[in-house]
């Protein structure tokens, strides 16, 4: 396989992601502030930057390669991704953008009024955040190393330094129109393909298939060991999970108001579901024409290997270095979105906190110099975790800790910040606790082996129930601004009602990722 | 609402002369003063304003969970059903084994069609809301 083709196709999108970035960058600043550039955006492009986020290396490469390799019940994974935006539509969307938080701390501390229960959020973003970027880094380094034979920490360094190129003139403002660039790159570069790999093998210029579509392990769902557990735990992980991820909650801030979070979010379920399809497109072609991979452990690199097993010369180097671009659109659209929420709650519950930096933005830009590296590090150090699954333990995680703050915090007026505490720590720490078993590669045996895979199905009614009985043992500690709040998050914006003291405006001096210093 | 005792006057007694009309006055007063009172006794975190307020909640939270119970009795059941009864997941439509369909294209057009279905409801309970606090 020629490399020259797909090493120019990565540069080439390195360069555009900066050249939108400072482009998006300057569109923002002749705007008054954010608000105002939200507001011109319309929902189809805040939609095209929430998905193009959204659809990360675990979706753009990891589900083609786990239907490969496992066939029907890895079809819940892009449905589950799909269907925890319909959740988030209907319990988190509108309230969540009228409460007028930033980051999921910020929420913690405007219903429930506490800087103790904002600081155990704040521990757990960064936390979820990690775990989702180290497979963005890894796959990142697998990508490049199929591609051009390169060692892994090539294609890990190259991404860190350009999502902090992008993340640090201006963080959410110059990332917003990138990701939305990204999203349409993906869709293009998944879907070309796949029409010269479709008509070829229509057309019986394909090899002799070397796989088969019948085997009965394969096609037919439910046939490993605890696999109806398995599979109901991993539903749980993705529809509840996609809520809690911190790097969603964020850009949801770009919607004008709640009304438009609701229809934004209707565009992100088109285009996701639209999306989906071809990923598990590639899953079965490569069952058919690339079965090997599976017994070679290289599942992961199917959809870039499919237009080398049909075409050769010139076309195979052209379609692989286009799925090749819109790999590194994937890995960097996700790790930006990642690391501007965590640099935002890193500059903001830490740096501000311990030092004397003074100036917001410059904390942020630090912030964002420790998120990456601190990312890089831990990626170098957990080398052996498939990146698919160490996404799922992500979803899993913010499904058992963000998820019941959400639900109960904006439905439920008798949520206490003791029980938030109790039910974050609980979720948190049973869920990380089943994430660094596997992570570390420690098999168990049986039931508990499968719960250490998908603890979902435990860990999540365990965080609800924590939460709800914290609680209720500390029914008399209401936070005081308990009903001014609920009006906040459920009444449309336009009555002039009491929405309490908390105020998303007069921190914006503080917010340097949101609205960044003129020069 | 300025009409209304003139409709009165005509409808109800023709020779009455205009100066009883006056007596509907205070009524009229009265429904107006309380727009503003709906808005100011959520203000004041009364009693009846958290109703109103809840009346709200109520109505989106029994929407959202219409539509989970919606999205549960369908595609929730699907694992559980093919566990019990094995030979449905080997049923073959056009060529296509049925869980792949259902798992592609029929999960995410239900998928997008409950949004649809949820935006539209959300939004009219939230202008039924606004109705309620502008129009007494």
């Amino acid at each position: 396989m020629s490399t020259a083709a797909s090493v120019v196709a990565v540069i080439l999108v390195a360069l555009t992601s900066l050249g939108v970035g400072a482009f998006g960058l300057r569109i923002s600043r002749t705007m008054s502030d954010f608000y105002v550039a939200s507001r011109v955006v319309g929902p189809v492009l805040n939609a095209s930057a929430i998905s193009g986020e959204y659809l990360s290396a675990a979706s753009f490469l990891g589900v083609a390669g786990l239907i490969l390799a496992r066939g029907v019940d890895m079809l819940w994974l892009p449905v589950g991704w799909t269907a925890g935006y319909l959740l988030l539509l209907v319990f988190v969307a509108a309230p969540l953008r009228r409460s007028g938080a930033y980051t999921l701390p910020d929420f913690a501390q405007l219903r429930v009024e506490s800087s103790k229960a904002r600081h155990v959020a704040s521990l757990l973003v960064v936390g979820i955040g990690m775990l989702y970027l180290i497979p963005q880094f890894q796959g990142a380094g697998l990508t490049l190393r199929t591609l051009t034979g390169a060692p892994l920490w090539v294609g890990q360094v190259v991404v860190a330094i350009i999502v902090s190129l992008n993340v640090l003139p201006g963080g959410m403002r110059s990332v917003t129109l990138v990701q939305a660039f990204h999203y349409w790159l993906k869709l293009a570069a998944l879907l070309t393909p796949i029409f010269f790999l479709l008509g070829a093998f229509v057309t019986g210029g394909a090899p002799a298939a070397v796989g088969r579509l019948d085997a009965v392990d394969w096609a037919e769902p439910l046939t490993g060991d605890y696999a109806l557990y398995l599979t109901y735990s991993l539903v749980l992980a993705t529809f509840l999970g996609t809520m809690g991820l911190p790097h969603v909650v964020v850009r949801f801030y770009t919607n004008p108001d709640g009304r438009a979070a609701r229809r934004t979010t209707l565009v992100v379920l088109a285009l996701l579901g639209a999306f989906y399809l071809l990923p598990v497109a590639y899953g079965i072609l490569g069952r058919v024409l690339a079965s090997d991979l599976v017994s070679s452990g290289r599942a992961d690199s199917v959809v870039l290997e499919l237009p080398g097993r049909l075409f050769s010369g010139v076309l195979a180097d052209l379609l692989t270095a286009l799925i090749a671009a819109g790999a590194f659109a994937a890995f960097l659209s996700t790790s930006m979105g990642l690391v501007v929420s965590v640099a935002g709650v890193l500059s903001q519950d830490v740096l501000r906190r311990r030092t004397e930096l003074g100036h917001g933005v410059s904390a942020f830009r630090l912030a964002t110099l420790i998120a990456v590296g601190l990312a890089l590090g831990l990626t170098f150090v957990a080398a052996r975790v498939p990146v698919a699954h160490a996404v799922e333990l992500a979803f899993a995680v913010a499904a058992s800790t963000f998820c019941p703050m959400l639900v109960l915090g904006i439905w439920w007026r008798r949520l206490t910040a003791v029980g938030v505490i109790a039910g974050l720590v609980v979720g948190g720490s049973l869920s990380m606790t089943a994430v660094l078993t596997t992570m570390m590669g420690i098999d168990a045996d049986g039931l508990l082996g499968a719960i250490l895979t998908q603890p979902a199905a435990i860990t999540v009614p365990a965080a609800f129930a924590t939460m709800i009985g914290a609680s209720i043992a500390t029914r008399h500690r209401q936070p005081p601004h308990v009903a001014q709040t609920m009006v906040r998050l459920h009444a449309p914006e336009h009555l002039t009602l009491n929405r309490g003291p908390f105020n998303p405006e007069a921190q914006l001096q503080a917010r340097p990722d949101r609205l960044t210093a003129r020069r | 609402m300025t009409r209304e005792p003139a409709q009165r006057h005509t409808a109800a007694r023709p020779t009455e002369p205009p100066t009883r009309v006056t007596v509907t006055s205070p009524r009229t007063r009265a429904a107006r003063a309380r727009r503003v009172s709906i808005a100011s006794e959520i203000d004041a975190q009364s009693r009846l304003g958290e109703v109103y307020v809840d009346s709200l909640m109520r109505s989106q939270l029994r929407l959202a969970l219409a539509v989970v119970a919606a999205l549960v009795l369908t595609l929730g059941l699907v694992p559980i059903v093919l566990h019990l009864v094995p030979a449905w997941g080997r049923v073959v439509v056009l060529g296509i084994p049925v869980p792949w369909v259902i798992l592609t294209i029929v999960a995410f057009v239900e998928i997008v069609a409950l949004g649809v279905f949820y935006v539209r409801r959300a939004e009219r309970n939230e202008a039924a809301f606004s109705d309620l606090l502008d129009t007494r």
